[in-house]
């Protein structure tokens, strides 16, 4: 049977790459692979995973080199001369092993305003939302956003600039701002605007290039660019 | 500084930027034109000597510079050095008027 050679990260922040030999199978993901290691190698690794299907993001990993769900992602896609190199998601502190600490992840998201703010009360009738109005389909194109942080760890501004925001919280900013029935779209620009916001992205696109769901939080971050400058433009900044 | 004077700096980058690019257009196929048959400082001066349309045009050519430098030196201070606040600001704020004197020198220069 083949082997693939396995580099695994091990330790929190100090630590070193450790070497496994894990049988290869046909179909096998990166996650099955992990999964190997620590049932018959090593119980000692630690990872993290949920739904292995590609819904709850929690499965996220550099695998040679790139932001990835591992357990939607095929060894035979990635594995270069029957070698994986896995480590924790970059930009994001490591708790031990390939465990990050996402505190940090989504703490930015409530500081860019990431919560819906209505104005009506259950006793109020349902807002209707025309399905194909422009405003919708913009909100659409980025509202299936699970929260993974591959884009956060995909992205190279994150990484030289630790107070940036990042592509997700943009992301999810940009989904209520396009959003009718929120009311805080002002205070959401203002907090997203600037250093630490959507003006420090360098449409390098990694984040959308990576995203396993194929959203764009390029274009997010350049729609609120947009709004903010009509906002400023307006004078309600 | 404010969410609104940091947009206002992004807004007069791209602004700047966009200028710039115009300027650098006409800059370049004037240079190109200029030297068909060789190039002297008598023949610059006979082109811009007491000529208010390049004075005009190369006065917003260093404003331009002078505007859309320092802010993006801002970034790169932020990224490369995580250099932040007041010292940061001043120090760009004497870049960019070092840039506009020195700019406006040489217009000047060529003008008069």
């Amino acid at each position: 049977m083949s082997t693939l050679a396995v580099e695994v990260w091990r330790g929190g922040a100090q630590g070193a790459f450790q070497s496994f030999e894990v049988p290869r199978h046909p179909s096998q993901t990166v996650l099955d692979v992990v999964t190997y290691i620590q049932r018959s190698l090593d119980a000692t690794l630690a990872y993290r995973f949920a739904c292995r299907v590609g819904m709850c993001g929690s499965c996220a990993m550099s695998v040679n080199g790139v932001p990835r769900w591992t357990c939607r992602t095929h060894v035979d896609k990635v594995a270069r001369e029957n070698k994986l190199v896995i480590a924790p998601l970059r930009n994001l502190p490591v708790i031990r092993d390939l465990v990050t600490d996402m505190r940090g992840f989504f703490d930015k998201w409530a500081r860019a305003k990431g919560s819906f703010a209505g104005t009506k009360t259950r006793r109020d009738d349902f807002a209707r939302v025309a399905p194909d109005s422009a405003d919708r389909r913009k909100a659409d194109a980025g509202i299936e956003c699970i929260g993974c942080g591959v884009c956060y760890s995909a992205c190279d501004v994150v990484a030289w600039n630790p107070e940036y925001l990042g592509p997700a919280a943009l992301n999810r900013a940009w989904t209520l701002v396009k959003d009718e029935r929120d009311a805080a779209t002002i205070e959401r620009l203002r907090a997203v605007a600037g250093d630490a916001g959507c003006h420090a992205c360098h449409t390098h696109m990694s984040c959308t290039e990576r995203c396993p769901m194929g959203l764009s939080p390029t274009a997010a971050i350049s729609g609120l660019k947009r709004a903010v400058l009509g906002s400023v433009l307006k004078g309600e900044l | 500084m404010s969410a609104k004077a940091q947009s206002l700096l992004w807004i007069a980058q791209r602004a700047s930027a966009a200028l710039l690019a115009l300027c650098v257009i006409v800059h370049l196929v004037t240079i190109i034109y200029a030297v068909q048959g060789g190039l002297s400082a008598a023949e610059i001066f006979g082109r811009t000597r007491g000529n208010v349309a390049w004075f005009v045009f190369y006065s917003i050519f260093v404003l331009g510079v002078a505007v859309h430098a320092p802010i993006g030196l801002r970034s790169v201070f932020i990224e490369w050095l995580g250099w932040r606040g007041k010292s940061r600001d001043g120090v760009l704020l004497v870049f960019s008027v070092t840039l506009l004197a020195m700019g406006m020198r040489a217009v000047l220069a060529l003008f008069a």
